[in-house]
């Protein structure tokens, strides 16, 4: 029994005002679906029911399609770029303002804790708008027309499908550059995590954004599919795993439909025997643990110096058992829910699968809640290159360490990955950094920190990565042409 | 620049650190190895990992729990030069009495005064079982000979200290004069084990001033050179000079102390002084040293408050809980 306990230190959910159902947000107006289907949004803390979401059908679709076309030629094509960065900011202010409400309902539907949503998630997201906003009327000198002299010009309606992981802030990522370079979308949020996207629609309302603008479709992974193949979507926005993406670039081969594609990750976590060792642990506990492990760019690979290997992993240890898992709402939860049944069934799968293979799991010493899906922070030791829990995504807080012996060592097993999305290195020798990130095949080099986010800063992967980037000028190029629209 | 008398402490710290460090001889050269051979501290990722701390939410019987562990932590502090013998008895009433409207309300661990005034406080406390800290070696500076800051701690002992906070000579740790920061602190460790007139040795607790120190690479060789050469307490700041206690520092010499009794299996406590005026700052640093040092550390042996101010925040708060409403600074006594 530890002398200082933490009595719990719940937030409020008294801020989010849940309806028992909702219809899809098209032409600026909440409607019902043309079909009948739904299902339900569960918060995977404790498997209550929050609400019945339509699941969209290709009639839903075709008229959210028709509703961005029709924006597209209509009013919004015709707006300078400084009036749709009008629009930008206003949504970025509403969202700031609105933060609490995004922040609880996001821990609700997602099980993430209250804490990360509060910090990172809604004020990331409307970072991502203001950053955006700062872009619309300034796209002529970003160096976007690729030597043809011609002005940027959007290229039409997206069709955006988005993860569980992040909901509001995957959403900020696609919409705001989007909207930026003066496109319409049609935004499909993922089947378990609906509820921030549709309260987003409320938000463009408020915001007073011309009807059709944005259109959030909910959905299965059907849903998507019919999206991505609807002949009036011009471009593909994807954040998900690589399986699906591959399908979507198959399904798209052929068309005219151009695509950026946010996939998997297997990120390598490097830590030489020079490195600040208490916050490179921080870095690890951050690299993988955040948010659950359920991070495509998550540091879910730990390549150790083999010298310093054993202390690095005792201090890991103990760390761990300082972290606090259980109820999201709470305060001072630094571990969530799985999002998900379906998750939380793969996560077991591959740690099983990692004792078959030999290698030593260690979890942390904490009592699980009896409902919702939950899974405790672990650690497997003992890991070699050829073992599938190196080389495949578990997407949850499973952490591979594997050992190296030289900085070519450790490069060439953190390449050694079909994955290219991100790595992290901590060392104090500046030179080794340069060395490291100019070897590693990454979109992201991330250097004596791990997880850090801002829409400056470009992202996006190499390899089945999937391509294009997010954020930053490079993030832009993926919303404008500089030949014809259609 | 005269070396200290190698006094019989002094030799045995020696010859532990020899053993420690795995030397023949223990020179300033092999202490720089040593010290350097720590692992760095990332600037950004302390800053970070002290703000994350802070932001944990203690509440309701946590709150009510913490508040009154940080009383007794504290070591009621006057270090001024307009203090007074009827300043400082005053200041040891409300030591014994922190709240005259609540006898439930615990006593602090310790009043800490400058070296003449201890005599006073030893009168003043008499019988209540709390501690008198005495500021030595030229206090806040530490710029005197060595002959002087031995005197100073000597006198302070002679009239009843239990506790000696010294000050390391920062511009010799600065300039990398680490062998002789060592032996300072060796040789009032030493004083404080022969000199203390009733045979109970005096705690010593070491005063880095992380403010001068600057870097926390700085500021975790000192706690180690501090613990090596025999402090019992390592401690932030003088709080005459800004920054004193900031959360990252404590931090780090947190983390010193951890590891250290990891290494050698010797606990040392840790004084964050200066710049700790508010309950909720107090919960902070209480939460660095629950999820830092760990359990152990969550006692006033172990962890002390060096503050003046922070006692009556504590006690509004305390009556806050208790009550469930604010009352105002007229509702705690001001010295």
């Amino acid at each position: 029994m530890a002398k200082f306990e933490y009595a719990p230190a719940p937030e409020s959910r008294a801020v989010v005002n849940i309806r028992p159902s909702y219809g899809l947000f098209i032409g600026g107006e909440f409607v019902e679906s043309t079909g009948d289907s739904t299902f339900k949004t569960i918060s995977p803390s404790s498997e209550e029911v929050l609400a019945e979401i339509t699941e969209a059908g290709e009639a839903d679709i075709d008229l959210a399609v028709r509703a961005a076309r029709r924006a597209f030629d209509g009013p919004w094509g015709r707006l300078s770029g400084a009036e749709r960065g009008k629009y930008l900011f206003r949504i970025a202010r509403i969202l700031q303002e609105r933060a609490r409400e995004f922040a609880v309902l996001e821990t609700l539907d997602n099980g993430k804790p209250i804490k990360e949503s509060r910090d990172v998630d809604i004020p990331l997201a409307a970072a991502h708008f203001f950053y955006h906003a700062g872009w619309a009327d300034k796209l002529e000198h970003a160096g976007l027309s690729g030597g043809s002299g011609q002005p940027p010009r959007p290229i039409g309606v997206v069709g955006q499908v988005i993860p569980w992981n992040f909901p509001l802030l995957m959403l900020s990522w696609k919409i705001a550059p989007a909207l930026a370079a003066g496109n319409t979308v049609v935004l499909k949020p993922s089947k378990t995590t609906p509820l921030t996207a549709l309260l987003f629609a409320e938000v463009c309302q408020q915001a007073d954004l011309p009807a059709g603008v944005v259109n959030i479709i909910t959905g299965t992974g059907r849903t998507g599919a019919h999206l991505i193949r609807h002949p009036g979507v011009d471009k593909i926005a994807f954040t998900g795993s690589t399986e699906v993406g591959k399908d979507i670039a198959r399904s798209i081969a052929g068309t005219r439909k151009r695509a950026t594609l946010e996939l998997g990750g297997k990120a390598a976590n490097i830590v030489f025997d020079d490195a600040a060792i208490d916050q490179a642990v921080e870095g690890i506990v951050n690299g993988i643990f955040f948010n659950q492990g359920h991070v495509c760019c998550a540091g879910s690979r730990l390549l150790v110096q083999e010298n310093v290997a054993d202390d690095v992993i005792m201090r890991l240890k103990r760390r761990l058992q300082t972290l606090r898992l259980g109820d999201p709402m709470d305060k001072n939860t630094d571990v969530g829910a799985i999002n998900s049944a379906a998750q939380l069934a793969r996560i077991r799968e591959m740690t099983s699968v990692g004792e078959a293979e030999g290698a030593t799991r260690w979890s942390a010493p904490c009592a699980l809640p009896e409902r919702g899906f939950w899974f405790a922070p672990t650690i497997f030791t003992g890991v070699s290159q050829a073992h599938r829990i190196a080389q495949e995504e578990i997407f949850g807080p499973v952490l591979s360490v594997l050992t190296f012996r030289t900085p070519q060592e450790a490069v060439a097993k953190a390449n050694n990955t079909p994955y290219g999305l991100s790595a992290g290195i901590w060392t104090e020798k500046g030179s080794r950094i340069l060395w490291m990130a100019d070897q590693l095949r990454a979109g992201v080099v991330w250097a004596n920190t791990f997880n850090r986010f801002d829409p400056t800063s470009p992202f996006g992967g190499y390899k089945e990565s999937g391509y294009g980037r997010e954020g930053g000028r490079h993030g832009l190029e993926g919303y404008v042409t500089t030949g014809a629209t259609r | 620049m005269s070396s200290p008398p190698a006094t019989a402490h002094a030799r045995t710290a020696a010859a532990s650190a020899r053993e420690l460090l795995g030397v023949g001889a223990l020179t300033n050269a092999s202490l720089t190895t040593w010290l350097h051979g720590l692992p760095g501290v990332d600037h950004v990722g302390a800053d970070a990992r002290a703000a994350g701390l802070g932001t944990r939410s203690i509440k309701t019987t946590s709150k009510a729990w913490a508040i009154d562990m940080a009383i007794s932590m504290i070591d009621l502090t006057t270090l001024e030069g307009a203090d007074t013998e009827g300043k400082v008895r005053s200041l040891c009433a409300k030591a014994m009495t922190p709240d005259p409207g609540d006898p439930a309300t615990p006593r602090v661990a310790a009043v800490c005064v400058y070296n003449d005034m201890v005599a006073v406080a030893v009168d003043a406390l008499k019988g209540s079982h709390i501690h008198v800290a005495a500021v030595t070696t030229a206090f806040p500076s530490g710029r005197a000979t060595m002959a002087v800051k031995l005197t100073d701690t000597r006198d302070a002992l002679r009239a009843g200290a239990n506790e000696i906070d010294m000050v390391i000579d920062r511009g010799a740790f600065l300039s990398g004069r680490y062998l002789q920061v060592f032996n300072e602190i060796a040789a009032i460790k030493d004083a404080c084990t022969r000199d203390a007139p009733d045979g109970a040795p005096a705690h010593l607790k070491v005063i880095l001033e992380t403010g001068e120190l600057v870097t926390y690479d700085n500021v975790r060789r000192a706690s180690w050179l501090a613990m090596l050469a025999g402090a019992n307490f390592i401690k932030t700041s003088t709080g005459k000079v800004s920054p004193a206690s900031t959360a990252p520092v404590a931090m780090i010499m947190l983390e010193a102390v951890r590891d250290w009794r990891d290494l050698t299996g010797t606990q040392i406590g840790v004084k964050a002084a200066g710049g700790i005026r508010t309950t909720k700052d107090a919960m902070k640093y209480l939460v660095m040293v629950n999820e830092i040092a760990g359990d152990d550390w969550i006692d006033p042996a172990w962890f002390r408050f060096g503050a003046s101010g922070l006692l009556n925040d504590l006690l509004l708060q305390r009556q806050k809980l208790a009550s469930g409403h604010y009352s105002g600074a007229d509702y705690v006594t001001i010295d």
